[in-house]
């Protein structure tokens, strides 16, 4: 067995299998995060949810992606055809392949490189590319100002997060996600760096267009924004994207500042649940915050938006980052 | 035979610019979800500041006015639900005190009418303004305003369904009265909804009115000083968001209103919030007015004794061979009203509603010209949106409450 693995075909076959194992489960969870956001959603706005497909609506999920796939492709004549059709498949793609370096357990990880934080980070700045070809190729006024918009505000709000994320790899030393995790193995960084990380949480709703910040798709204003021209399995996969994006969000938070899959004390009744539950507990608790977000916020403004990532996001987590790294150095903690 | 006239090519007629001058063109509706049905706007844009608003009007033109002609009296009532239909039965008042106007009843009209008239159009301005208000917010981008709101709609639409037996066209305001008794346990249940209804307003302001987002999303958006509101034909909440002190139920009291005690919440800078909290403050005057009609309601006739004008009972008309004869009579020919016109204007939760109603002699309107409130509310649209983002286009029109089936008619 083990001589099969090192052949270069064995370590393929396992590669796969671990993405295989990793995706699958992933898109099942896209599936019900729609289906929990509905139902989230529903109980704070005093109704009922998806209710009717299957037990407790529990159908609905694949009731909807059968409907959506089974909707005529439209493309619209004027729009660039390759470039229309490519726009999805990079949104949803640079979703799906972020989650390679993701650890859900101490070693759980497809790829457990050493610049996984950067990894992320590149895959994240990317994905902005998906929107601006959607918007520009669907030739559309509507989606080419949702585009625009979403250009502008996750090159905002990637700097400041950038810096938050600068600031966790001060106090930790290295760009490991695993190594992250487990220097928060005694104390969990949102504790110390707790302004950190409502500016994290903060800049992750608008790194994942999501409310108050959903101004790209800005229903009442831009109709559905930068897809407003797509239908079909070409709609889908931005959606999926968009939600995947959603929960890697999540379980970066819960990398950097929740302590990924330590339980939040080492004693025995927290103990026997396995990491990777308390994982997707962390990640659960984050979505949740999400969708409540949605549920109260009305959307901000375009220039409220930027003023906010230019003007308060930046210099505080710029002084924050500079205060960090003083008292690191006067304490001596900083690590090796 | 050709034309004499020598063409101008395409680029000089519409030069087209460049740079800091470009300006592109967005059609904003008839389809769009913040079009409030169908508005049609045409936005100049320049990257996202709105250059110039053009509203076009029309999509939902149904020709009432020119309807009412050829109707008798009777007839055309039911088409001013279809006005304002978010606020059917104040569409209905201007209309029933026009012709009682015409027919010099007004003074003849029972009390109990009068009080479940009074009643019944404060419901309804609760009715729109809870409509208004949360969809107001959900072109802000908050959702669940709406869905909170609707329910409570839901609940007065049932008192709708008691009172006219239907949730909308309830044609129930009628000359002389209202159609019918409202059944005996509904006003215990409009009792009960006006005890819990306060407490929604509590849970609805906690999510607005002091939420940072919103504030900044309608502070200073779209504002209109009480001189231009005045000289651009504004009346109801958005001319009292101005600052102006205007109340039609104050200046010229109809129906009950002189015997009920409420205050008239007015505005301080004109905007979107403003008007915004003014519609909220009013919600809570109604829910005051409603509270005195039900202390103040007796029993008694809700039409008047003249089976010319009210149709007479059931009962009496499987007995009395005049009363059958009345009865055919009035749904058929209907009644003659003098010759005569009124302009006659009730305070319709948008403002000012008036009915212009000239008549000739016979059973049909010569003339029923309609003044809805929010036609002159639209036409602001670009004096208000001109220079602020395309968001804040969006929350002016909500602020402004246009319902197109009064504006189009």
């Amino acid at each position: 067995m083990s001589d099969f693995i090192a052949t270069p075909f064995g370590t393929l076959v396992i590669t796969v299998a671990q993405a295989l194992a990793l995706l699958v489960p992933l898109l099942v969870a896209v599936a019900y995060l729609t289906y929990g956001e509905r139902k989230v959603l529903a109980a704070m706005q005093m109704r009922k949810g998806p209710n009717v497909v299957g037990p407790f609506g529990l159908g609905q999920p694949f009731a909807d992606a059968i409907k959506m796939l089974m909707k005529e492709t439209i493309i619209p004549s004027g729009a660039s055809r390759a470039l229309f059709m490519m726009a999805p498949m990079i949104t949803f793609g640079l979703a799906m392949i972020a989650w390679a370096v993701i650890p859900v357990n101490d070693g759980w990880a497809v790829a457990d490189i050493n610049v996984g934080i950067l990894y992320l980070f590149a895959i994240s700045s990317l994905g902005v590319y998906g929107v601006i070809i959607a918007g520009w190729a669907s030739n559309s006024k509507y989606a080419f100002l949702g585009a625009l918009r979403s250009a502008a505000q996750m090159v905002s709000y990637e700097v400041s997060m950038g810096f938050v994320i600068v600031t966790v790899l001060l106090c930790v030393g290295s760009l490991n996600l695993t190594a992250i995790v487990r220097a928060q193995e005694h104390v969990w960084f949102f504790i110390p760096l707790f302004p950190m990380f409502i500016i994290f949480f903060i800049s992750a709703l608008a790194e994942t267009n999501r409310a108050p910040f959903d101004l790209p798709e800005g229903e009442s204003e831009l109709v559905a924004g930068f897809f407003v021209e797509y239908s079909s399995l070409s709609f889908g996969l931005f959606f999926l994207g968009e939600y995947a994006n959603m929960i890697l969000m999540s379980a970066l938070t819960t990398i950097l500042f929740l302590g990924g899959w330590y339980p939040p004390l080492s004693i025995v009744p927290f103990t026997w649940v396995p990491g990777p539950v308390w994982f997707i507990l962390k990640i659960c608790l984050c979505l949740f915050t999400f969708v409540w977000v949605r549920a109260t916020f009305p959307r901000y403004r375009y220039d409220q938006l930027m003023r906010l990532g230019w003007k308060v996001f930046l210099p505080f987590s710029l002084f924050w980052l500079v205060l960090t790294a003083f008292v690191l150095k006067l304490t001596g903690w900083l690590p090796a | 035979m050709s034309s004499i006239l020598p063409y101008v090519p395409a680029e000089e007629a519409a030069p087209l610019l460049s740079g800091e001058e470009a300006t592109h063109t967005i059609n904003f509706g008839p389809q769009h979800p913040a079009a409030h049905g169908v508005l049609r706007l045409i936005l100049e844009l320049k990257g996202e500041v709105v250059e110039r608003a053009d509203p076009h009007i029309g999509l939902l033109h149904r020709g009432t006015e020119k309807f009412i002609e050829y109707k008798t009296y009777i007839q055309a009532l039911p088409y001013m639900d279809r006005l304002d239909y978010v606020s059917p039965m104040c569409m209905e008042h201007s209309f029933a005190i026009a012709t009682e106007r015409l027919l010099g009843i007004e003074g003849d009209v029972p009390e109990r009418a009068k009080w479940l008239r009074t009643m019944f159009a404060e419901l309804t301005r609760i009715l729109n303004h809870l409509l208004n208000v949360t969809t107001y917010a959900l072109d802000c981008g908050a959702i669940t305003p709406a869905l909170w709101g609707f329910e409570q709609r839901e609940k007065l639409l049932e008192f709708y369904e008691a009172a006219g037996g239907s949730h909308y066209h309830v044609n129930y305001f009628r000359p002389g009265g209202v159609a019918r008794d409202i059944p005996p346990e509904t006003m215990a249940r409009i009792g009960d909804w006006t005890r819990q209804f306060p407490a929604f307003l509590d849970d609805l302001e906690g999510l607005l009115t002091d939420n940072r987002i919103f504030k900044q999303r309608t502070v200073d958006i779209g504002v209109m000083t009480a001189e231009q509101a005045i000289a651009w034909g504004f009346s109801g909440p958005c001319l009292r968001a101005s600052g102006c002190a205007w109340d039609l139920r104050k200046s010229q009291p109809y129906d009950m209103y002189d015997r009920v005690e409420f205050d008239v919440p007015v505005g301080v800078q004109g905007d979107c919030y403003d008007r915004y909290l003014v519609r909220m403050m009013e919600m809570r005057q109604s829910l005051r007015i409603m509270e005195q009609c039900l202390n103040a309601i007796r029993p008694g006739p809700v039409k008047i004794a003249d089976n010319k004008i009210t149709p007479p009972s059931r009962s009496d008309m499987k007995r009395s061979m005049e009363s059958l004869i009345h009865h055919f009579k009035l749904y058929t020919e209907g009644y003659h009203v003098p010759e005569g016109a009124t302009y006659t204007v009730t305070e319709a939760p948008k403002g000012e509603f008036g009915v212009y109603m000239v008549a000739d002699g016979t059973n049909k309107p010569y003339r029923c010209k309609i003044r809805a409130p929010g036609f002159a509310h639209l036409q602001a649209i670009e004096v208000l949106s001109k220079g602020h983002m395309l968001a804040d286009a969006v929350a002016i029109i909500g602020s402004l409450d246009i319902v197109f089936g009064e504006i189009d008619r």
